[in-house]
């Protein structure tokens, strides 16, 4: 990470992108400049010498979920098909700077994941060791331990809820997320894919049951395969060709403190109480919380659950108490029953989709489009996300990564 | 610098003088002063080195755009704005290079409070306050907030008008659908106030909401704009009128518009000498009155020299030749900029309305006003671009004689200069938004209120483009930077999340208990006694069930009551097995799925009457059943004549468990034949029991024989030492949820969310026999789909570790026989007192055709290995239970 080339170096003036007109046709349209559909076309050019490819984006890229998230980067799934691709990504992720040449400030600086009950400490336990078979790295924590990593939680048994004890993954951590968007944006560009912004897709182009293209804000384009990357857009979009998804689309709302002295080292999330929190590089916390539980379109969610989620972050660190909030926003997130993404072929030729990450994407970026790039150019998918098919919904298949259901007698 | 206090004038008090420090130098102001003004007025030009270059910084504004003056206040070091803080005696301040120590704690409850209002008047300036005159007047409630602290005195209709609320220092936060204000009232400081809650949160919704928010002032960019002694023309006119200061000793005024003009004038009339006026317009406007000040029209300032603070300014036309024009040098250590004003309209962004460029009114504003929002005063002018304060023709940037950009900021607070837009724009970033961030203009705790609209200045003027065409702009809550506590509120400890006992809990405490948090439930989990370990404790208490009698408080689990006409028809589609065929004073153990066919919860249901059913549900569920049973009820059975009441909280419930229950139950019910043909197992009586008229069911979650006892909440604690004193002679032993645990699952009973995650069928669970083939229920469609019926789905069954003392954790990994993944989990792992050994349930990949054989399990790094057997591995035959 050090000494190589970053955006903010004042003498960097090398071009990220260019602006370029969109052409009739492309061998692949990618819907959506959100991190996954630009890792997609990364891969498409990269791996599979597929170069003549169009990223459309309706705003500017970067600007969806992708820019608003925030950064944790984890592989400590539960299930065994959700760890192999989180840990896919992982590894990806590892190698990131020196592959796109570009300085994606990536921090190892470990996950706590914390408990709160007998059953928190049961079910993160359970998942411990469920990494453990799956060769990811996780530790249990008990609350000494913890509070010797991360000096400023509270651990006493007076809080409502109080620590239990938690898991660490120490390959966990942040990044900087517009810096993979330009990142990719780059490297993708570089070898010759367009990525036209201001140009939102309206509608598609079709033959029979076959997709040959877009209709979009700046004209039709032609598409051998037309790849949708569109996050919480993506049901309003498959909607146009009357395919419902098993989506539902809510808003996730984070914000960021004032900039202060570095005083919290890790990411620590906790479930329970819904409140996540790290502290960037910068010097503001970034904090997030539990979906907001309507639906909606509208980038905003409702201020109870910011209160809330600042409640229960003083309670765990009452040291933020003073501190001052700065700035909230909300991203609109696609949840699928399953809390699983579904990335694969849809059932119209040339179509594909790669959405249902919901509240957890970020992370997967590079394995998401390595693997979204696979199957659109082979039109088979790629062993990891084999299991992550929309079929599943039929047939039962699910990945429920949900955890628990909470209950207990 | 230069500042000076006036003889006269402000709103100061000079008779009460106050002391302050910053940063550790002892200085002096008047009651009335900000720090910021106390500073001025003690001629400190620095006030801060700016956070990357580290250059010398001085105060610029006077109010929440002040992007440099940060302080951070002893003795907590909250990080403040000096603008915003009051001077009080004894006040220590310490400067902030743009990032804050970490602040301490503070412990201070805020509290949130609810409010209604027909009309909101947000800003309390004079259009403010005609605006609420004329709503007071209309009648209705009304509400006036004012950010800033200096609200002059009420006018006299507003002082005792009814409804009327007047909340000074509260700025509004945020503005949110159905015009929601949130607001955050400073409370310290305020006569007569309540200091207790320091601070306070309103929630006010509104029919109407006014913006009296008046307008803020933009700097200009040019080189060297950063030096102290540059400051905004307004500002420098509020530390004259309101503070009685003079910012400088010679001035020069910097203006696009004709609002500093009047600065310019009372500078010099308070004794300042102002050197020139320089216009960046060939023709001021119809109110620029110099009153004989030079004035330079069609001019701007290039550039400035100065060390610390400013030493002189360089002006020159602003058509020439920036490259060989020789710039006027005039020496002043102030120079009062006006680049524009920009209404303070960033409430309407708050909830979806974009603020646009107007090249009518050179700024950034609405032309249509969302539905029940007013805007007046300033803020209405400046937005229509009428008034003085309208900058019709701005100038985004001041070109520097050497075409270097490296000192033309943008972002004070940042160090952000025009050369990191242009950087930008080289990068082939064509989006403000890109450009935000990559140079990071916008970002700080001013919000960018100074920086905002002159980013995107220079970047259309760098572009070549116009600022209509980089599009609108949005702004996020809160609108100044709010405590984390402050929005937390007093929701701390109890209040985060209410905690509910039972009414049985003294009995608990006073028995000893350990307790557990289950969803908002405190449980008790187990009651060591003197010197003993929990787990010794647990051993103890579930030999008591086993051996003798236990009681247990079960009153947490969730109860509903079903009734109405169609009741059986309800319950039979909610569970998997029948019910509607039930007999009146039974019970039967249900099932519930979810629509994808996944276990959701189950319990019991007992048919009270015909059309009257009574439903237990897991403590954890209870919430979560009921609002599932109400969905379908009202969204997809309305037909249905049923109602659902939770009833949780209305009865108080304790098992009595243990081959001696029989026994104690006879003691207490006299009148009650207890003898297994009369109360046989699954049935339910009612009957008094220590004279409290009681609900019995013949039930087990043990595998005893046992009862569970219920009666109206308020005999809860009667009924516990009830029985506890009727079985002191039979050792009656109160036994807590972990005993439970132990018990059920020796004798093989699941606990949902414990056995369950969502993945789970009744057929994993080998409760495929309560799915009924005679009728529908929910999640029926769901379980005939091919991963649902497949042989190596995971599969409740038991696990004995070779050693009988080998804890095995809940949770650990059970292993394929090679390659890495997981074929299943431990669910549960107890030490059985009953068995004279560890045990263990689990869910492994088709456990049941492998039961006899062996698998492992991950504990530790270690595999080890683990016997599959049945599950049941007490009483398989139900005699105890039964008998
Ligand atoms: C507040 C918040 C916090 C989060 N925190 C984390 C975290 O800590 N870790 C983590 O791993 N994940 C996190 N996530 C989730 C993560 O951000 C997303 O899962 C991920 O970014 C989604 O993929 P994407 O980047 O491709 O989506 P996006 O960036 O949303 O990309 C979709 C793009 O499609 C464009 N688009 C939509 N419709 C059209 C159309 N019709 N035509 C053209 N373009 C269109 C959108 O404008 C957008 O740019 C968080 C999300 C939010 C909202």
């Amino acid at each position: 990470m050090s000494g190589r080339r970053q955006p903010l170096d004042p003498h960097l003036v090398e071009r990220l992108w260019r602006t370029p007109a969109p052409k009739p046709a492309y061998d692949v349209v990618v819907v959506g400049a959100g991190g996954h559909g630009l890792s997609t076309a990364y891969y498409l050019a990269k791996n599979h010498g597929i170069t003549n490819v169009a990223v459309l984006e309706r705003g500017w890229l970067g600007g969806g979920n992708m820019g608003r998230n925030t950064t944790v980067v984890r592989s400590n799934y539960l299930w065994d098909q959700s760890a192999a691709i989180y840990e896919f990504s992982l590894k990806l992720w590892e190698s990131l700077e020196d592959e796109l040449d570009f300085d994606v400030l990536l921090s190892q600086r470990g996950v706590v994941a914390l408990a709160h009950s007998t059953h928190d400490v049961r079910e993160i336990k359970r998942r411990v060791s469920a990494n453990h078979a799956n060769g990811i790295d996780a530790e249990w924590l008990e609350p000494a331990e913890l509070k010797r990593f991360v000096p400023i939680i509270n651990i006493s048994p007076e809080v409502r809820y109080p620590v239990l004890g938690g898991s660490l993954q120490r390959r966990g951590g942040i990044a900087r997320h517009d810096h993979v968007a330009w990142g990719y944006a780059h490297a993708a560009d570089r070898m010759g894919v367009d990525i036209i912004q201001n140009c939102e897709v309206t509608d598609f182009l079709r033959d029979g049951d076959r997709i040959t293209g877009v209709q979009t804000t700046r004209g039709p384009i032609a598409a051998g395969n037309v790849a949708l990357a569109a996050a919480g857009h993506t049901s309003t979009l498959a909607d146009r060709l009357g395919i419902r998804l098993p989506i539902q689309s809510h808003p996730l709302q984070a914000l960021v403190s004032e900039l202060i002295e570095p005083f919290l080292d890790t990411v620590i999330m906790s479930n329970t109480v819904h409140v996540y929190v790290s502290q960037a590089d910068k010097g503001e916390l970034v904090m997030g919380a539990g979906i907001d539980a309507f639906n909606s379109y509208a980038q905003r969610g409702s201020f109870l659950i910011i209160e809330r989620m600042l409640a229960a972050a003083i309670e765990l660190f009452p040291i933020f108490s003073q501190v001052r909030v700065l700035r909230t926003w909300a991203g609109i997130v696609d949840v699928c029953p399953d809390a699983s993404p579904i990335i694969g072929p849809l059932p119209l030729g040339n179509l594909y989709v790669n959405t249902g990450w919901g509240t957890g994407g970020f992370k997967a970026t590079p394995a998401s489009g390595w693997v979204y790039a696979h199957t659109i150019a082979t039109g088979q998918p790629h062993e990891l996300n084999a299991p992550f098919q929309l079929d599943r919904f039929r047939s039962g298949a699910l990945v429920d990564e949900h955890g628990a259901a909470g209950v207990a007698h | 610098m230069s500042g000076w206090r006036l003889a006269h004038g402000g709103l100061i008090d000079r008779s009460r003088p106050v002391f302050f420090t910053f940063d550790g130098r002892r200085l002096a102001g008047f009651s009335g002063d900000t720090v910021a003004s106390a500073l001025l007025a003690n001629g400190v030009d620095v006030v801060a080195r700016s956070i990357k270059l580290g250059r010398p910084r001085g105060i610029v504004a006077a109010g929440t755009e002040e992007p440099n003056a940060l302080i951070a206040v002893e003795p907590g070091l909250a990080l403040r704005r000096a603008t915003e803080v009051e001077l009080v005696d004894g006040l220590a301040v310490r400067s902030v290079s743009g990032r804050a120590p970490a602040p301490a704690i503070d412990e201070t409850p805020s509290e949130h409070v609810w409010h209604h209002a027909d009309v909101v008047v947000v800003g309390a300036g004079a259009a403010g306050l005609t605006a609420a005159q004329d709503a007071v007047a209309a009648g209705g409630r009304v509400v006036l907030l004012e950010g800033g602290h200096a609200a002059g005195p009420l006018p006299d209709g507003l002082v005792d008008a009814a409804d009327f609320v007047f909340l000074p220092r509260t700025v509004a936060v945020g503005r949110f659908d159905s015009n929601m204000i949130v607001a955050h009232e400073r409370r310290r400081g305020t006569p007569g106030a309540n200091t207790a809650a320091r601070d306070r949160l309103w929630h006010i919704r509104a029919r109407d909401v006014v913006l009296a928010t008046g307008a803020v002032e933009r700097p200009l960019v040019f080189a060297d704009n950063d030096r102290p002694g540059i400051m905004l023309a307004g500002s420098v006119g509020v530390y004259l009128q309101r503070y009685g200061v003079a910012a400088g000793r010679r001035a020069v005024v910097f203006t696009a518009n004709d609002s500093a003009y009047v600065v310019a004038r009372d500078l010099q009339a308070a004794g300042v000498d102002v050197v020139a006026i320089v216009d960046t317009r060939v023709r001021p406007g119809p109110t620029a009155d110099a009153g004989g000040i030079e004035v330079l029209s069609g001019h701007v300032v290039a550039g400035t020299t100065g060390d610390e603070g400013l030493a002189s300014v360089l002006i020159v036309p602003r058509d020439g030749d920036a490259d060989r024009a020789s710039p006027t040098v005039v020496e002043a250590d102030l120079l009062a900029v006006s680049g524009g004003w920009d209404p303070a309209l960033r409430l309407l962004a708050h909830t979806g309305a974009r603020l646009r460029y107007q090249p009518s009114a050179g700024t950034y504003g609405v032309t249509e006003v969302p539905p029940r929002v007013r805007i007046t005063g300033l803020a209405a002018d400046v937005n229509g671009g009428v008034g003085a304060f309208s900058t019709l023709d701005p100038v985004w940037l001041v070109p520097a004689p050497d075409g270097s950009l490296d000192r033309h900021f943008v972002d004070l607070q940042r160090d952000a200069t025009a050369a990191d837009i242009r950087r930008a724009v080289d990068a082939g970033m064509r989006s403000p938004e890109h450009v935000k961030r990559f140079t990071t203009i916008g970002t700080g705790n001013d919000q960018g209120r100074t920086s905002g609209t002159n980013e995107l200045g220079v970047l259309a003027a760098l572009l070549g483009t116009t600022l209509e065409q980089l599009g609108p702009t949005t702004f996020r809550t809160p609108l100044v930077p709010i405590p984390m506590r402050v929005l937390g509120g007093p929701y701390r400890g109890e209040l985060f999340d209410p905690v509910r006992t039972t009414p049985i809990h003294g009995s608990h405490v006073a028995a000893g208990a350990l307790f557990e948090n289950v969803g908002q439930w405190k449980r008790a989990w187990a009651y060591p006694r003197e010197g003993e370990s929990f787990d010794d404790a647990v051993l103890r208490e579930c030999r008591a069930v086993r051996e003798g009698v236990g009681i247990m408080d079960v009153s947490t689990l969730g109860k509903i009551d079903v009734q109405g006409p169609d009741a059986g028809a309800f319950v039979d589609r909610v569970y998997t097995n029948r019910f509607s065929t039930l007999k009146v004073g039974s019970s039967r153990y249900g099932l519930m799925l979810r629509a994808d066919g996944m276990v959701f919860d189950d319990g019991t249901a007992t048919r009270l009457a015909d059309d009257h059913f009574h439903l237990t549900t897991t403590t954890g569920g209870a919430a979560a059943v009921l609002d599932w049973l109400e969905e379908w009820l009202q969204t997809e059975w309305p037909d249905l004549r049923v109602r659902l009441t939770s009833v949780t909280d209305e009865w108080a419930g304790v098992a009595i468990a243990g081959p001696k229950s029989r026994e104690l139950l006879a003691r207490l019910a006299p009148n009650l034949d207890v003898s297994a043909e009369a109360f046989p197992f699954m049935t339910v009586r009612n009957e008094y029991l220590s004279e409290l008229p009681a609900r019995i069911f013949r039930i087990s979650f043990s595998g005893e024989l046992s009862y569970e006892v219920y009666v109206k909440s308020w005999y809860g604690r009667a009924l516990w030492d009830a029985i506890a004193a009727a079985g002191a002679d039979l050792d009656v032993t109160p036994y807590g949820t972990e005993a439970m645990h132990v018990l059920r699952a020796e004798k093989g009973y699941v606990i949902v969310g414990q056995e369950t995650d969502g993945t789970v069928t009744a057929a994993d669970l080998g409760l495929d026999w309560m799915l009924s083939k005679r009728k529908w229920f929910i999640g029926l469609g769901a379980l005939d789909r091919p991963h649902l019926t497949r042989p190596d789905r995971r599969q409740l069954v038991g696990l004995l570790p070779d050693d009988p003392d080998l804890h095995v954790p809940e949770g650990s990994a059970l292993l394929p026989s090679g390659g890495l993944g997981t074929a299943g989990n431990v669910t549960s792992s107890y030490r059985s007192a009953a068995l004279g050994r560890t045990f263990a349930l689990g869910l492994l990949a088709g456990g049941r055709a492998r039961i006899g054989s062996r698998v492992d399990a991950q504990v530790a790094g270690w595999r080890v290995p683990l016997d599959i057997v049945e599950p049941v591995l007490w009483d398989p035959q139900n005699e105890r239970r039964d008998g």
